[in-house]
């Protein structure tokens, strides 16, 4: 019986997404009683792999398969659930993230395991076994109990958070038996978003909404999310009309993001929009309607004009980074 | 070609949920019911492949696990275009559940593009659309941002972490769709409307299956603390909470 954790890397590094469930299973696996095993499918070096080692791995299972190399949502649930069963898994853990959400649906099917997905705690008791998690878009959350002995669950990102857990950790080079016949899934073009923080990792997210009136005025809200290391996000009106990026946009039909600090500037806190950040654990609102929805949402708030409010942070930021 | 797409009845998405029977259900009274935005998406997309006749796609139908109550939105999917609808009479459990009704109807009727929603607004599962695929043991294609039919072949886009890839599958699969699939959902013509009436719905007794989960109960987002006001002159003052107060900086 284990707890098995699946992390995801990126041409062969982790990111903070891998630590956090790292973090989250070594946790969930001490709850239980139960070793926690991390598997990791891909070239990764073991000086990578060994930083899983700080969250609390001490058993990781690599496995490379050419079979594997383009993501398929079939074979990477053919070659999870090999693992699961060998490691007589009772929890299998993954991130509620695009490949999560792929897999983890095919994996409750083919363990006829149940699924916990978006959670974001530690279950709430583990006999019966019953999850927390999100439910009507952010507008309440559901106990749900899973009856199966086997259970799938998906980590809500940046739910957790990062637990340290410092050793060193064995690691195995393991194989699967896949027909590479099961890949049905062909890539003919890859387009990377490089080098930006991606908004679903970043611990600080600055946003702008139509307040900001124009994509001229982005200026101070691109730099403020630079200084404060973050990065930029919106409403979905300012991606639908081209101001900004469709990756940016936020809430319920967009994406769904948990930073610690969520500033959101000119946006009036539509509960569609609210959906996606609505677990930031602090929202700061900027708005020249001092009844905007947002303010009750939000921690800190400031009623002005965005043009005026934003150049001044941007300037306070600065003189408090040179002290 | 023929498509499906599964359908969710969800409350209008601006609804304030309440719940009733020690938390245990959702207060439907005064609740709008809606197709689940996603869904609204895929058949808008799945019509706008159909109006195209070098896209070969002769049927678009929609399916939904629900009861009887559920037909006013069943009605507005045939209203904004589909051909015809499937339900399967039962209390839709969960996603494993759902799923697997869906299963029995694609088995007595083949479809080869099957779309479903990333996720359904009430119960944010993600869920339904991969199951339905690993009970068929067909391909399914997750975050899809646009499906287009080239040369008779569907290809799409699916968003990954870092990105986005153009991929291509044999049908039968599942897409299972997201932002970008359609620009602005279809609304129903008046003649839509009107010959929606006339449009079968087949109504379909459930297998029996177990649900894996069940829901225990409900609970609101714990009260957020009241907004503490900045001087929109002193934005500095901000910066000082944030850093020694609630300690995010
Ligand atoms: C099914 C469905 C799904 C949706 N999904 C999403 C979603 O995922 N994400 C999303 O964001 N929306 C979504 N929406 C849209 C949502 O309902 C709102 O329309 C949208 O969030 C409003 O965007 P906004 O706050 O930028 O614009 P507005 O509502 O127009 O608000 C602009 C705000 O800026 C303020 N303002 C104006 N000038 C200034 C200034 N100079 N300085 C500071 N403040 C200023 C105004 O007081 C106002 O509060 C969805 C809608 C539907 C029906
Ligand atoms: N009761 C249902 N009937 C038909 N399709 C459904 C039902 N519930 C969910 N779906 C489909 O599955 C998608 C994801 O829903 P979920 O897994 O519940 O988040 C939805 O967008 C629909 O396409």
């Amino acid at each position: 019986m284990a707890v098995l954790v699946y992390t995801e890397n990126w041409d062969g590094s982790f990111k903070k997404l891998s630590f956090e469930l790292v973090s989250y299973g070594a946790n969930l696996a001490n709850m239980l009683g139960k070793p926690l095993v991390v598997l990791s499918i891909g070239n990764v070096a073991s000086a990578e792999l060994e930083k899983l080692g700080n969250y609390g791995a001490r058993r990781i299972l690599s496995l490379a398969d050419p079979a594997l190399q383009v993501f398929d949502s079939q074979a990477y649930t053919e070659a999870i659930a090999q693992v699961a069963t060998r490691e007589k898994a009772e929890v299998v853990v993954l991130s509620n993230n695009n490949l999560g959400k792929a897999v983890a649906p095919r994996l409750s099917v083919k363990l006829k395991a149940g699924l916990g997905a978006g959670i974001s705690k530690l279950p709430l008791s583990t006999s019966p076994f019953v999850v927390y998690k999100r439910a009507f878009s952010g507008n309440a959350f559901a106990h749900v109990e899973i009856k199966t002995p086997v259970r799938i669950l998906t980590l809500a990102q940046n739910s957790f958070g990062l637990v340290e857990n410092p050793g060193t950790p064995s690691i195995e080079t393991i194989s699967v038996s896949i027909d590479s016949a099961l890949v049905k899934t062909s890539v003919s073009e890859v387009q990377k978003q490089t080098g930006k923080l991606l908004l679903t990792d970043a611990e600080i997210v600055v946003s702008g909404g139509r307040g900001m009136k124009s994509p001229d005025n982005w200026g101070p809200l691109v730099e403020l999310a630079d200084l404060l290391g973050g990065a930029t996000a919106c409403s979905r009106p300012v991606s639908d009309e081209g101001w900004r990026p469709h990756e940016e946009h936020t809430g319920q039909t967009g994406k769904i993001i948990a930073p610690n600090l969520y500033i959101a500037v000119g946006i009036s806190g539509a509960t569609q929009h609210l959906a996606g950040v609505s677990s930031s654990k602090v929202i700061v609102a900027i708005n020249t309607d001092k009844d905007a929805p947002i303010f009750e949402a939000a921690q800190y708030g400031i009623v002005g004009d965005a043009m005026k409010v934003l150049p001044k942070l941007v300037e306070a930021v600065k003189e408090i980074k040179h002290k | 070609m023929k498509i499906l797409v599964c359908i969710s009845n969800v409350p209008d998405t601006t609804t304030r949920v309440r719940f009733v029977d020690n938390n245990k259900k959702l207060d439907t009274n005064g609740i709008q019911w809606v197709i689940n935005p996603w869904d609204e998406l895929s058949l808008t997309r799945a019509l706008e492949l159909k109006d195209d006749p070098a896209n070969g796609i002769q049927t678009v139908a929609v399916a939904h696990v629900g009861l009887v109550s559920a037909e006013p939105t069943i009605r507005k999917a045939l209203a904004i275009g589909a051909d015809e609808a499937f339900r399967v009479n039962a209390e839709p459990g969960d996603a494993y559940f759902v799923a697997a009704q869906l299963a029995e109807v694609v088995k007595a009727n083949p479809f080869d593009i099957i779309f479903c929603g990333i996720e359904s607004s009430d119960y944010n599962n993600s869920a339904v659309g991969g199951m339905l695929a690993e009970f068929l043991g067909i391909p399914s294609v997750s975050s899809v941002s646009s499906i287009n039919i080239m040369e008779g072949k569907p290809v799409l886009t699916r968003e990954v972490d870092g990105g986005r890839e153009t991929v291509a599958v044999p049908v039968p699969f599942v897409a299972i769709v997201q932002k970008g699939i359609a620009k602005e959902p279809r609304i129903a013509s008046m003649r839509g409307i009107m010959t929606a009436r006339t449009k079968p719905i087949k109504v379909l007794e459930p297998v029996s299956i177990e649900p894996l989960t069940s829901v225990q109960e409900f609970e609101l987002p714990p009260a957020r603390k009241k907004c503490t006001f900045v001087d929109p002159e002193n934005p500095k003052q901000l910066i000082e909470l944030l850093q020694n107060e609630a300690k995010v900086l």
